[in-house]
């Protein structure tokens, strides 16, 4: 039995922002995974809820004629991972979020309420933003469009105001043409688990001259908030394919990064894993360039 | 029908859903009862305001520790004893002012429904004095400031000790001293169906339905609790969703029971969460053990001794029976002319530890199995070969605990069937000098597991059979079916003694303490045995019963009679049917007398069972990362009733073992004993995805004490897979961790410290 006071339900974006404003008190349900689970902690017990699960506006992947995917914030973790234009385009943000806990959850949970739920642990995260994701808000009049790395102001908080909606992420072709990426989610379990420690890595390779031309790596769990790796990014780029690269990524990583230091693990085990998983990642996005023979 | 895989007679009402657990017979008005929980870890409740929870509307009765009766009484699942000596400890109440570790309980709230009941425990105002929380057993063993129980002043709940032999002699006369020491941590049971009852009154009496092992030791702790007598409780135990031992304790079932006596005996029900489950109900004890040996060149025990400290946690519950019972496991299995071992079990600030499956053995095997390698490492011999060297062979007795005894023993079949499986000295071979930061190796580990609580405690069962109008019959039990089969290999020992039909036979799965005969429940892996041999003799006395009746309905056939699936044979031809027959008690104007068969048994006897775990591993350095490539669990415990639904057990053990070796630990926070991650998100159980393919086989030596050649199966198979994956990662990398569960960064500090990455 859940502690909820209202509930109200909203089929289109127009009519979510109206209900949103009408009970500024009340918060957007989605899937659920997230608010009811803190319902059931007492976090948000009493509270009120705007469902957006049944706009249908908010849902579906599309690849416009520019070459951006928009990806509806109602579209839920299996729908992205099964979506033939993520599967062709972007395969690294679709295996990301079938790692999400279990196949119920990923059923229900959204990609959406994955980003606007905060959590650094977030398995759509560091892929969206080695993707240079950008969020489109609606907000009942001019909306506005965020870049994923501005819209984490700290854990748990977004860049959402009483009214806003995040209605789609959008991938510019730009950032995803010509990249492969690969993530790595380091839990202690294999499923049923939120990351310790996770990477993501979106690189181009110029094959012909076997050298790393870009490179985006971001941390989950390694801040407050995901965390693009830029200095190492830097000194990777136009590095020559080869351990000397894997090496130097461990090292800078482990540099760069500044994970928590918790009961759930050492911040000494986290840089350890960091640096392999970023490495490991790095490597696995060559390989699918074609850069190294697997 | 013994040895048969017959499906569960459950299996059907399970997969569909119409089996009903307690929640689903919580009669629709019932009240809903919270319980309020301290949120210090030690010290004393100085005030409590409870007046805005009662005026909150639809909140019926407020309860604190002021409200409950002023007495103590036991919780744990064992026999109640008629000697005072060995009854169990007394040291709780309904609900406290003198906080025991963070958590404990203060008050209750019983409201109309959950959303009003858990709105009113955030109403309710309590200030404290603290005092300083001791969550080390080490520490507290010395005394605290503030004892946690006033009559220990030194916190240790209890001590043993026992030697054989001289040990400090045969110390001096080995050729080598071994010494290690070994730690288990706190791991909770996290059966599926969290515990939870609902109590009303009828007739001045109490009924309490709940999710139990133990129905009429709850209803026997419930009288106790409340100080009322015992008759006046009706306890009712329906399909329960596992219990691993922390159901064989009575939890909150007086408090329930106690609540619907304020509330004018309407049903309450206290279904606790399972964030409660972790930190409210009980744990296995995390157990410290300081270990040392001596051999001889030759590799042969000279000596050993055990030291051993038991983290008992805020309340006695199960107490030191549980560090005991590693004691003796210490006695059994090697051969070893002189044996010491002594345990002390210590109150801390911690959650209260009680019986999980396998009740200490998990803890001990853990510590004398990654011994046994550690030793052989230290004489360079295959740990293999040290331990078939020291094994005992065939029949041995426990020095201590007579008649336990290894009556039938196969521990070096199990032995040759697991090296076989893992293929032992190839591999053992093969991964010996590897280099590289992916590395595999094979390890192993043994144990050896009494069969019921016979002599240190009671072994009663019953057992009622009631021959119906069609040949067919129930069999009504007080032993209980928890998940394991218990109720299928039951109806396979009554049908075949009576050579009946499985399907004749109809079991009765809910106990009623007023109506199924007295036993004492699901533990010690004791059911198949001592319920079994209840079973046996109800199914005897049965069998004559209707003979003898048979003989009067067929007067003048002087042939032997025999009853033989639904007739009754006359030197092996069909006289009469058993329907016919039945009729004939039932309506016969002449002499009707429905048959029934009853029996309540006491057995005075016990048998060892054994088996072992092989296992590969393959450890990538780097992530801190175990892989299981291979593990095989291989049982002796005599005759299997039913082969498939053994295999389900083991496997059901494995997974268990597993997760103690590689995951699961409840984590306390040091300053308030507050626990760190008592949820199924951060308390690692392993998941399907975790779980490797399983492999089981089993040695089939039929014993003579079991009432069909059986012997513990219960719990065994628990036991064996943590030390064998330590083991196999010592083999792999050289890393000898001596604490489990061996989890990534446990591994990566290990690694790090010895220089591999």
């Amino acid at each position: 039995m859940y502690d909820i006071e209202n509930y109200y339900n909203a089929e289109s974006i127009k009519e979510a922002v109206s209900l949103l404003k009408e009970h500024p008190d009340a918060r957007i349900i989605s899937g659920g995974s997230d608010v009811l689970i803190k319902i059931r902690e007492g976090k948000m017990a009493g509270t009120s809820l705007v469902s957006i699960r049944d706009i249908k506006e908010m849902q579906g992947v599309t690849l416009m004629d520019s070459g951006d995917i928009y990806i509806g914030a109602g579209t839920t973790f299996s729908h992205v991972t099964n979506d033939p234009v993520i599967q062709k385009h972007i395969p690294v943000l679709g295996e990301a979020v079938d790692q999400v806990g279990g196949p119920q959850v990923r059923n229900i949970g959204t990609i959406g309420g994955n980003v606007c739920n905060g959590a650094v642990s977030a398995d759509s995260a560091p892929s969206l933003f080695s993707l240079n994701a950008m969020l489109r808000i609606a907000d009942g009049e001019g909306g506005r469009t965020v870049p994923i790395d501005m819209f984490y102001l700290g854990p748990g908080k977004v860049d959402l105001h009483c009214g806003d909606v995040l209605t789609h992420i959008i991938i510019p072709g730009k950032e995803y043409q010509g990249y492969h990426g690969h993530y790595i989610k380091y839990s202690m379990r294999n499923a049923m688990d939120i990351a310790t420690l996770s990477c993501s890595v979106v690189s181009k390779v110029n094959a012909e001259t076997n050298i790393l031309d870009d490179v985006r790596i971001t941390f989950g769990v390694a801040a407050p908030v995901p965390y693009r790796c830029k200095k190492t990014e830097a000194a990777l780029k136009g590095m020559e394919i080869g351990e000397a690269l894997y090496e130097k990524i461990k090292t800078l990583v482990r540099e760069e990064i500044n994970p928590r230091d918790s009961w759930r693990a050492s911040k000494e085990f986290r840089l350890q894993i960091g640096g392999e998983i970023a490495a490991r990642a790095l490597r696995e996005t060559v390989k699918l360039a074609g850069g190294e023979p697997s | 029908m013994i040895g048969k895989s017959i499906p569960r007679v459950d299996a059907y009402e399970k997969v569909t859903g119409r089996a009903k657990f307690t929640d689903d017979l919580a009669p629709k008005n019932c009240l809903v009862a919270k319980v309020y929980h301290a949120t210090i870890g030690n010290g004393i409740v100085t005030s409590i305001d409870t007046s805005e929870a009662e005026a909150l509307p639809g909140v019926v009765r407020v309860i604190t520790f002021k409200d409950v009766p002023n007495h103590c009484y036991p919780t744990p699942g064992h026999p109640w004893s008629v000697e005072p000596a060995h009854q169990d400890i007394a040291d709780r109440n309904l609900l406290t002012g003198r906080v025991r570790y963070y958590g404990d309980d203060i008050a209750a709230v019983v409201a109309e429904d959950e959303v009003t009941a858990t709105r009113a425990l955030k109403l309710i105002k309590v200030e404290y004095e603290e005092y300083p929380v001791e969550i080390n057993p080490r520490k507290s063993m010395y005394g605290t400031p503030h004892p946690i129980h006033l009559d220990k002043k030194d916190n240790v709940l209890a001590r043993s000790n026992f030697f054989i032999g001289n040990v400090e002699q045969g110390l001096k006369d080995s050729d080598i001293v071994i010494k290690r020491s070994y730690k288990t941590p706190i791991v909770q049971h996290c059966h599926i169906e969290n515990p939870i009852s609902y109590a009303y009154m009828e007739k001045g009496r109490i009924v309490v339905v709940t999710s139990t092992q133990i129905p009429h030791i709850v209803r026997r702790v419930i009288g106790q609790a409340l100080g009322i007598p015992w008759g006046k409780v009706r306890v009712i135990k329906p399909y329960i969703g596992g219990g691993f031992g922390n159901k064989q304790d009575v939890l909150y079932e007086p408090l329930n029971a106690f609540l619907t006596t304020l509330v004018g005996g309407r049903p309450v029900k206290l279904d606790v969460t399972r964030e409660e489950t972790f930190c409210n109900t009980r744990t296995r004890h995390s157990i410290e053990y300081d270990l040392t040996a001596g051999v001889d060149k030759d590799g042969h025990l000279i000596a050993k001794d055990m030291f051993a400290i038991s983290n008992q946690g805020a309340y006695a519950s199960h107490g030191h029976a549980i560090a005991a019972n590693g004691l003796t496991a210490w006695r059994l299995q090697y051969a070893c002319p002189n044996i010491k071992g002594e345990a002390y079990t210590v109150y801390t600030n911690c959650p209260t530890a009680g019986a999980m499956r396998a009740y200490g053995i998990p803890q001990a095997a853990f510590a004398i199995e990654c011994f046994m390698d550690d030793i052989a490492n230290e004489i360079h011999m295959d740990p293999l070969e040290f331990r078939k060297q020291n094994l005992i062979q065939g029949y041995y007795q426990d020095a201590y605990l007579k008649p336990i005894a290894a009556n039938t023993n196969g521990i070096f079949e199990c032995l040759e069937k697991g090296a076989a499986h893992i293929h032992w000295e190839e591999k053992r071979k093969a991964y010996e000098n590897q280099t590289g930061d992916v590395r595999r190796g094979v390890g192993m580990s043994l144990f050896s597991y009494k069969t019921g609580v016979w002599p240190i405690s009671l072994e009663i069962a019953g057992a009622r059979l009631v021959l119906n109008q069609d040949g067919s019959m129930q069999l009504s039990l007080g032993a209980t079916e928890i998940g394991q089969g218990a109720d299928t290999v039951f109806s396979q020992m009554a049908a075949e003694t009576l050579h009946m039909d499985v399907e004749d036979i109809h079991i009765q799965t809910v106990q009623d303490t007023d109506i199924t005969p007295f036993d004492t429940g699901a533990y010690a892996s004791r059911q198949s045995f001592v319920t079994g041999t209840a079973v046996k003799k109800c199914a005897e006395l049965m069998l004559h019963k209707i003979l003898d009746y048979a003989a009067t309905l067929l007067e003048g056939e002087e042939r032997t009679l025999s009853l033989d699936h639904g007739w009754i044979l006359a030197d092996g031809q069909k006289v009469l049917s058993l329907e016919e027959l039945a009729m004939e008690s039932y309506y016969s104007l002449t002499n009707s007398s429905a048959i029934t068969a009853e029996v309540s048994t006491q057995v005075k006897k016990n048998t060892i069972a054994t088996g072992c775990c092989f296992v590969e591993v393959e450890v990538d350095l780097k992530l801190g990362k175990i892989k299981i490539l291979d593990i095989i669990n291989v049982h002796d415990s005599g005759k299997l009733l039913n082969p498939q639904l053994a295999r389900m057990q083991v496997e059901g053990g494995m997974s268990m073992g597993m997760g103690y070796g590689l995951s699961e630990q409840l984590l306390l926070d040091e300053k308030t004993g507050r626990p760190l991650n008592g949820t199924l998100l951060d308390y690692k159980l392993m998941t399907t995805m975790d779980t490797p393919d399983l492999d089981v086989d089993f040695v089939e030596l039929e014993d003579p004490m079991g009432p069909y050649g059986n012997k513990a199966l219960g719990e065994p198979p628990a036991i064996p897979a943590a030390p064998a994956i330590r083991n196999a990662v010592l083999h792999a990398t050289g890393v000898a961790f001596n604490e489990n569960p061996l989890t990534p960064q446990r591994l990566i500090s290990g690694f790090k410290e010895a220089g591999l990455i």
